[in-house]
């Protein structure tokens, strides 16, 4: 069985996610043929996941993600190697491709994926990480978007072979214009991290975000927030982590000063580790993390910064 | 404008979620449920577009008997009138044919949806209804302005946001700060009694995908408290136990 594996970069790399849904398809199909568009830097990463093949898009029209192109030509990759699966990250361009290509190529959509299948058998998230439903896939083609740590990626592949990819596009797949990319460059994304450091509402002030961007430095970590610290625009709104932001499943979150609000927790909870730091030692928080201290921010969190810097020297 | 609101019927925020019958459905019981909070965002949007340049808003929703009084609640917001399809929404796909074959032939100018359901949280019913209809979708749409046949619209990316700009009709799955959530007042909620709610059969029944059975995520075991004033045995159970630094 052949699988083809989406694979997304960043300003010319490869996102780490992506490469888990290379190594993810490795593991369930065997035999795995990546898609990239655009400039990849890195291709190599591509056959280290597990891809023997990478079918490369070069077409300028789509240096930037076209969703509905995006789309047509990933459905007529999966056409051309006979692909029965196509894996890929859940993401912004990941999910709207993969439900369009879901109807052209008349497959089963499963998002959300936990972990590698079982027979026709995926596990999914369901009811924002409060729980999962064991899902079958009942078509012959299969679509799998996968959540974060759904698999550990395999270093252990070949240089892959680099097959130019440019099938004919039709017109009407570009009637949506992007005007503007606003985007911080250099951070960490949040739904590609790590390590996640998150306030609350106990750090008081944007003024307050220092040492919570200086903690996820030293642990090359992404920065996030709840919701109303989004709200009163302390932060950025894609920084909101929760039932109603983004769900995060990272190795480690770190949340400071953050209560554990049930739809704070619902975008946390399949995180592998939690740490709290937090002043009250009855904040429900501590219920659901692994690690805790008890204690004021403003002095626990520069004293695990300056910590960490040790070690790492 | 005549616009289509497509809402879910689903368990509050804070709900706890429990299983019955071996783990193979939900259980309702205790539990509240609301229009989903992101078709809430799309609902309230509608609203305002109405508001500025007159038209029509229609809901649907996919459900059993069981989700009227959530349709009720968006009529008493301020749609004209609403749509069930009675059925069980089994998936996706089954949703989204049902919500392509009510647009079909009648020319909505717009599809507003919720970014994702808070039960199933797929995130893909706006773009599969936009591929069975061959128009665009755009989701997680942040703001939607409409200036005669042309909308602009930004979308949450990783990371920052993008600015679009397309044609009239297409699909947007909505979120904050797209508008204000409206809460009904006494006469919403007095004329949503006499609204239309037509009810009609599924007209497809496919279904990609079935639910065998449901898990909750293993209790977590106790918290490992650690002295502020020891922050090296917190560094070192990261870096040699969980392995995560
Ligand atoms: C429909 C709906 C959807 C929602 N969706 C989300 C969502 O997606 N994400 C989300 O996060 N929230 C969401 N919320 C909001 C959520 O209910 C809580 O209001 C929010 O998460 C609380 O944030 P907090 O824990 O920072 O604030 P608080 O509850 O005010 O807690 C602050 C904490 O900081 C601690 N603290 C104070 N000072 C210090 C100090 N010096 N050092 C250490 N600790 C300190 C306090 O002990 C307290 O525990 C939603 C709410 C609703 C109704
Ligand atoms: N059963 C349903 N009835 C009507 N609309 C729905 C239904 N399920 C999903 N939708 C719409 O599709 C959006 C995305 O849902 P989902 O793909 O399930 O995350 C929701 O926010 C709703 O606007």
């Amino acid at each position: 069985m052949t699988a083809l594996a989406f694979v997304e970069t960043d300003e010319g790399f490869v996102r780490k996610s992506s490469l888990e849904a290379v190594s993810y398809a490795k593991e369930t199909a065997g035999d795995v043929a990546a898609i990239v568009f655009g400039e990849a830097k890195d291709v190599e990463l591509i056959g280290k996941a597990g891809a023997s093949k990478v079918l490369h898009v070069t077409d300028e029209r789509l240096a930037q993600p076209n969703i509905m192109a995006y789309s047509s030509v990933i459905a007529e990759a999966m056409n051309q190697e006979q692909a029965t699966l196509l894996v890929l990250a859940k993401s912004s361009l990941g999910d709207p491709v993969s439900a369009r290509v879901s109807i052209k190529v008349d497959a089963a959509l499963v998002s959300n994926v936990s972990g590698l299948p079982s027979g026709d058998t995926v596990k999914r998230s369901i009811y924002t990480g409060k729980a999962f439903a064991n899902t079958v896939l009942k078509a012959e083609k299969k679509i799998i978007s996968i959540k974060k740590n759904a698999v550990i990626v395999k270093e252990n592949g070949e240089s892959p072979e680099i097959v130019e990819f440019s099938p004919a596009i039709a017109d009407s797949d570009f009637t949506v214009k992007i005007l503007k990319v606003e985007k911080q460059e250099g951070n960490v994304l949040l739904p590609e991290a790590d390590v996640v450091v998150s306030g609350g509402r106990g750090l008081k002030g944007p003024e307050n975000w220092g040492m919570i961007e200086d903690l996820a430095k030293v642990l090359g970590a992404a920065t996030g927030c709840i919701k109303p610290v989004s709200d009163m625009d302390w932060r950025p709104h894609h920084e909101h982590v929760g039932q109603t932001g983004i769900k995060v499943s990272p190795s480690l979150y770190i949340a400071i000063g953050i209560s554990g609000a049930i739809q704070h927790l619902a975008g946390i909870n399949s995180s592998k580790y939690i740490l709290a730091i937090n002043k009250d030692p009855e904040a429900p928080l501590f219920k659901a993390a692994d690690f805790g201290v008890v204690g004021d921010a403003f002095n626990v969190v520069p004293k695990l910064t300056d910590a960490l810097k040790k070690v790492q020297n | 404008m005549k616009i289509l609101v497509c809402i879910t019927h689903v368990p509050d925020t804070t709900s706890r979620i429990s299983f019955t019958d071996g783990n193979t459905k939900f259980d309702k019981s205790g539990v509240q449920f609301i229009i989903g909070p992101y078709d809430d965002y799309a609902l309230a949007r509608a609203v305002e577009l109405k508001e500025q340049s007159g038209g029509s808003i229609t809901v649907l929703n996919v459900g059993e008997a069981e989700t009227e009084p959530t349709i009720r609640k968006a009529l008493a917001i301020g749609a004209d009138d609403a749509i069930r399809i009675n059925a069980f929404p089994e998936d996706a796909l089954f949703v989204a044919k049902q919500i392509a074959s009510v647009a079909e032939g009648a020319e909505y100018d717009l599809i507003l949806m919720g970014r994702e359901s808070i039960d199933f949280n797929g995130g893909q019913v706006h773009s599969m209804v936009g591929e069975l209809l061959g128009l665009p979708s755009v989701s997680p749409v942040m703001t939607l302005d409409i200036e005669g046949n042309t909308a602009k619209i930004s979308r949450e990316i990783e990371g920052g946001k993008e600015h679009i700009a397309l044609s009239l009709p297409f699909i947007a799955g909505c979120q904050e700060p797209i508008a204000e959530w409206k809460i009904p007042n006494m006469r919403g909620i007095m004329s949503a009694r006499t609204k239309p709610l037509e009810v009609r059969e599924p007209t497809s029944d496919v279904s990609k995908t079935q639910v065998s059975d449901f898990e909750l995520p293993p209790a977590k075991g106790d918290v490992k408290l650690i002295d502020p004033e020891n922050i090296g045995e917190l560094v070192n159970l990261l870096k040699n136990e969980a392995k995560v630094i």
